[in-house]
């Protein structure tokens, strides 16, 4: 990762070049934000959340902005950057598959249903589709144990599935 | 039409609205506009508890409740037309009446040995109206408690026997009383809302379904330590809970129940929302204050304990939600009155979440003491498909697997220890004969592996060795060596680990080996996965002359392991099938055959 070896030059607090390739908009509105919070360390972790949100992931320039205006070294905020499993370093695929790996879930066949996903898209679990269409993740928990095994598709949940249904859903997926 | 006074209510918690409730609540919009009732108030409530039967629609008319369950958006109109509207219920699509008394529905199995305390509110109150919390006594304990020294508070949470419900199990009042004691002017009181256990989603429920409880809770905890500044650290999985703690928070401090000189008195409490940000170890009281002070959330030595030196190096005292919205209702009726429920060692009722191979899934809130058996039988309605009982996994991760032969056993704190299992957050998975053992024992461990922080050695090192036995015995290759190993590896990093995590990571595993050892010695000696999950060790193929050629199994296969021409018998290959079982689950005729 390039910018992890950069020298730090230019002022604290504003973006530099390195950020050509991000909406202005939006880094922008990282900066206004980074602005009410200048120089507290404890808000790293809303930072990167803010980042998230306004670019789908954490990109390295955005971790570099919130290192000089929270006067933390870049080294620190990568660091929680990649502790907690929230943030994505990669932008992600246009549509998000979160197949619920739960206990409830698990005793459900939650492990044969995550297999069919990873076939029918031909990505691992935290990967991407070729066309940058699709990403599939797995997690903790989805809540909805009562529907197990459960799968999230961007918004929307399926519940009571099977390998079976996994292909109609992909299928579906695939069309819209 | 004449005139009839009612409303509509929608279970609409995470759980209700991933079972539909979005559409029955639209649908329900839409019929009361057709209908000409569009002044009938429509209002999300939280969750009831009965996740199975979601999504669940009430009707309110002339003081009287009926629920309706598993509502389908086109059976709207009708429930509303005949009902609201007509006064006549739908009887085939009741699920029954819903009475305002710690146990809604008395007539219901489900329902029967429940007492519900602190999810008193969770169905009956709009979450997002703080004048509905007012209406059921919300905030009348906190007058309560303002008008007494703070000292009385602290006693009477220590009479009433409350335990913190977030897992160890320490007795709150004596937590309390070791941070009111604490010197200093600033000290802290945080809600621990990083409800990371797999199975487990009482907090959510609460915190979605009545966010003032736990903030009332917070206020009467602060004032009894001298706590002027608090945070509530909830996980970012929970959008909706996010939302309406936002909301709540910004509502309380507007009636004065937050920030300086709250009702009037001297005490000032100043509370903030902490988003998490997703790591399971951030349930960890020292490892979530690292976290609210922008850190990787990782664990360090005690003592100093919070109480001496926590968040920011001041004292500080942590709970969780469940503990802090039994708070108010403790303060209201009387510490005699908790501590008339539940067993000597453990008093007042319990959340457990009831989830996995049962045929009621939900939430329900019993008083400690109750038998697994009474809460998976009376309860939960026994084991679907007519299959055995093999095991009721408690405490998440962290807890472990009691066989069919432990269920009279009370839950309780000391119980559930003394059998290698943990009341931990109160998650109850019930597994049959189709969960393998030695694979749940490897999915806990996997979770551990991938949540341990990695800052000592014995969890981050003994975690993944433990998964690496466990996976070789899963694969087929295990020797009766790896068991022993196994057992030594776990008793080590349950004494030497850090933190709970990695102290209690080796649970599961500990517990199955005691219980279940004969699944283990299965998987090693003869090579073989009773449950016939793992997938090393079994293979599936179609027998001819059962198969009729149904194409079934082809058309449910997702890898297009299954050829064959219509109706003549089909082929699996081997080389290609994923043994994800789906063509046996489907297969009409038993022509699938596991082996």
């Amino acid at each position: 990762m390039s910018v992890l070896m950069r020298k730090r030059t230019g002022p604290i607090g504003a973006p530099d070049s390195c950020c050509a390739d991000l909406v202005p908009v939006k880094v922008a509105q990282l900066n206004d934000f980074l602005t009410q919070h200048a120089g507290k360390s404890a808000m790293v972790i809303p930072a990167l959340q803010h980042a998230q949100a306004l670019f789908g992931y954490v990109p390295p320039e955005a971790m570099q902005m919130i290192a000089e205006a929270l006067r933390t070294p870049y080294a620190r905020v990568y660091g929680v950057a990649t502790f907690y499993a929230q943030f994505r370093l990669q932008p992600a695929g246009r549509r998000t598959v979160r197949v619920c790996m739960g206990t409830a879930c698990h005793v459900r066949g939650a492990g044969s249903v995550l297999s069919a996903w990873s076939e029918a898209l031909g990505v691992k679990p935290g990967g991407t589709t070729a066309d940058g269409e699709i990403t599939l993740e797995q997690v903790s928990c989805l809540g909805a144990c009562g529907l197990a095994p459960t799968v999230m598709v961007d918004s929307t949940t399926h519940g009571r599935l099977t390998p079976g249904k996994v292909k109609q859903v992909v299928s579906s997926l695939r069309k819209a | 039409m004449a005139e009839r006074r009612g409303r509509i209510l929608i279970g609409a918690g995470t759980c209700g609205l991933a079972a539909g409730a979005g559409a029955v609540w639209a649908a329900a919009e839409r019929a009361l506009t057709d209908l000409g009732l569009p002044d009938t108030p429509v209002i999300g409530v939280g969750c009831i508890g009965y996740c199975q039967e979601e999504p669940l629609l009430d009707v309110e008319l002339d003081g009287q409740r009926f629920t309706y369950r598993r509502v389908k958006p086109d059976q709207v109109k009708r429930i509303i037309e005949k009902h609201l509207a007509g006064g006549q219920p739908v009887t085939e699509l009741l699920l029954g009446e819903c009475v305002d008394a710690p146990n809604p529905y008395p007539t219901l199995p489900f329902y029967a040995p429940q007492n519900r305390v602190a999810t008193r509110n969770c169905g009956f109150i709009d979450p997002t109206s703080l004048s509905d919390y007012e209406a059921r006594g919300g905030y009348m304990a906190l007058r309560n408690a303002l008008a007494k020294p703070p000292h009385d508070i602290v006693e009477a949470v220590k009479a009433s026997g409350l335990r913190g419900r977030g897992g160890a199990g320490f007795p709150t009042g004596r937590k309390w009383e070791l941070a009111a004691k604490s010197p200093g002017p600033h000290k802290f009181l945080i809600c621990n809302a990083d409800e990371g256990d797999p199975g487990a989603f009482m907090d959510r429920s609460i915190l979605e379904g009545d966010p003032h409880a736990v903030i009332e809770g917070m206020v009467i905890g602060a004032y009894a330590i001298g706590a002027d500044e608090g945070y509530i650290y909830c996980r970012a999985e929970y959008p909706l809970a996010l939302e309406r703690l936002r909301d709540a928070i910004e509502q309380a401090r507007q009636k004065g129940y937050l920030g300086n000189n709250i009702l009037g008195t001297a005490h000032s409490f100043h509370l903030h929302l902490k988003e998490g940000a997703g790591a399971f170890v951030c349930g960890e009281e020292t490892a979530l204050m690292a976290s609210i002070e922008g850190r990787r959330g990782m664990p360090r030595p005690r003592p100093p304990y919070p109480a001496q030196a926590g968040l920011f190096a001041l004292p500080s005292n942590i709970n969780n939600v469940e503990t802090l919205a039994a708070i108010a209702p403790i303060i209201r009726n009387g510490a005699d009155w908790y501590a008339a429920m539940g067993t000597a060692g453990s008093k007042g009722t319990k959340v457990f979440a009831l989830t996995g191979q049962v045929n009621r899934t939900g939430l329900a809130e019993v008083p400690m003491g109750i038998s697994i058996r009474e809460i998976v039988y009376d309860i939960g309605g026994g084991i679907p498909n007519d299959r055995e009982l093999k095991a009721v996994q408690i405490g998440g991760p962290s807890g472990g697997c009691l066989p069919a032969s432990l269920l009279d056993l009370p839950v309780d704190y000391e119980s559930l220890q003394r059998e290698g299992a943990i009341m931990g957050s109160g998650g109850m998975v019930v597994v049959d004969e189709t969960t393998c053992m030695v694979d749940f024992a490897r999915f806990f461990m996997a979770f551990c592996a991938r949540e341990s922080c990695g800052k000592c050695t014995p969890c981050r090192e003994g975690t993944t060795r433990m998964l690496e036995i466990l996976t070789r015995i899963c694969d087929g290759n295990g020797t009766m060596a790896d068991l022993d190993r196994l057992e030594r590896l776990a008793g080590n990093v349950k004494i030497t680990s850090l933190c709970g995590l990695g102290q209690s990571a080796p649970n599961p595993v500990l517990s199955s080996l005691k219980h279940f050892r004969h699944e283990f010695e299965a998987h090693i000696r003869d090579r073989r996965c009773p449950a016939g999950v793992c997938k090393n060790l079994i293979s599936y193929r179609i027998e001819a002359d059962k198969c009729t050629g149904c194409v079934l199994c082809a058309r449910n296969c997702p890898v297009e392991a299954i050829t064959g021409e219509k109706r003549k018998a089909h082929v699996i290959d081997p080389e290609i099938c994923i043994k994800c079982g789906a063509c046996f689950d489907v297969c009409k005729f038993d022509a699938v055959i596991r082996g």
